[in-house]
């Protein structure tokens, strides 16, 4: 009975979506703020990837709330699982290739996790994106051996500056006249590394703040597991 | 190409595969016995939202919104769904991380993660707390069917709720 009604109800919402779908026209999006934002970000914001400057320079302050919610999330997790019991022994370090690999793989994925945050605002990629790289350089090493894990004092240090760099940018556009995460500074040719004002060291603030959160998260996950076995 | 008289084309494949991703997860958090694919299943959900809000900045003759400075007059795609596409993928794996902490704190809690066993385990804790008697739960009622006989029912205030 349970079983039908829920299928019922997937049904119905499979319907709703489809007769939703069919009012749009594939394909001829109107877009009528995305045109607005084409012409002019180009003269406003300076980034050549416009997805940046919608992010960083039209919603900063949703990126902002964005990295509350995260790291809101990350300090539930925390609060729920707790510290590891020192009594309770980590797993064993695991075998030779792996090891190696996650130290061949670490000075790797930071050095493409570093370039995807420094040109997010020429190419797709970003803060985002390559925070979640960086999370992975330093969670790899956990993996391969168990027994040395994070430092969490670092990674909340890392954290919170990064996140308290953010603000002050924002706060320094409010002082300059503007308005909050307004982009300062000299725009810069379009296309240059060094160009787009702010921007990069607000997606080099975000990528430090996603990556220290996330692998913060990821330890905290793995030593939990660690604790309950 | 034509399929059962319908024709094939690729906007119809991609809204069949954010509408098929939403509503097969949606179908799998009210289906799913056991909380980890519950959790999966809100993964496969926002998957397909995602997928839709991006197919909604799609324009045929478009090409990817970033200036590469020779020519800017080619029309571009909408960046402001991708933009908040970010954003929610971003939010998703926060809630999906705090989703799969509780998960494990329930594990270790009740020792299951079967979603009939927690809800009885619940039931009986939160009527153990309050001092009530706990009534039979949904699956299994307290005596016959259509109705429990009248004294097989502990008449205490609160317990008649359900």
């Amino acid at each position: 009975m349970r079983n039908l009604a829920s299928l019922l109800f997937a049904g119905g919402l499979g319907f709703l979506l489809m007769v939703f779908g069919l009012q749009f026209d594939f394909g001829n999006a109107p877009m009528l703020v995305g045109q607005a934002i084409q012409s002019a970000a180009p003269e406003q914001v300076g980034a050549a990837n416009i997805v940046t400057a919608v992010v960083l320079g039209y919603r900063g302050i949703d990126t902002l709330g964005e990295l509350a919610i995260l790291f809101a999330a990350s300090t539930a997790v925390g609060l729920i699982l707790g510290h590891r019991h020192t009594s309770t022994k980590p797993d064993p370090d695991s075998g030779l290739i792996l090891r190696a690999g996650g130290e061949l793989l670490m000075p790797l994925l930071l050095v493409v996790g570093l370039y995807i945050i420094l040109h997010g605002h020429l190419t797709p990629g970003g803060g985002f994106q390559g925070g979640v790289i960086l999370a992975a350089a330093f969670f790899i090493p956990v993996l391969a051996r168990p027994s040395t894990p994070l430092k969490h004092t670092g990674m909340m240090l890392i954290e919170g500056f990064s996140g308290a760099a953010f603000i002050l940018i924002g706060l320094a556009a409010l002082y300059s006249g503007g308005e909050f995460l307004q982009p300062l500074l000299d725009k810069g040719t379009l296309g240059n590394l060094v160009s787009a004002g702010t921007l990069p060291l607000l997606y080099l603030a975000v990528g430090l703040k996603v990556g220290a959160e996330l692998a913060g998260l990821l330890a905290h996950l793995a030593a939990a597991e660690v604790s309950e076995s | 190409m034509t399929l059962f008289g319908l024709e094939i084309t690729l906007d119809l494949i991609l809204y069949t595969g954010a509408f098929g991703l939403i509503v097969i997860g949606a179908a799998g958090i009210v289906l799913a016995h056991h909380l980890f694919r519950v959790i999966l299943a809100l993964a496969i959900a926002e998957a397909g939202a995602n997928l839709l809000l991006v197919l909604s900045g799609y324009r045929w003759d478009a090409i990817a919104p970033i200036l590469s400075g020779s020519e800017s007059a080619a029309p571009m795609v909408d960046p402001v769904p991708q933009a908040m596409v970010l954003t929610a993928i971003v939010i998703g794996v926060g809630v999906q991380a705090l989703a799969v902490g509780l998960a494990m704190q329930v594990k270790k809690t009740y020792g299951t993660l079967d979603m009939s066993a927690i809800r009885q385990r619940l039931e009986a804790d939160i009527a153990g707390t309050a001092g009530i008697a706990t009534t039979g739960s949904q699956d299994a009622p307290l005596g016959e069917r259509p109705l429990p006989p009248a004294d097989a029912v502990p008449v205490t205030p609160g317990s008649s709720a359900r």
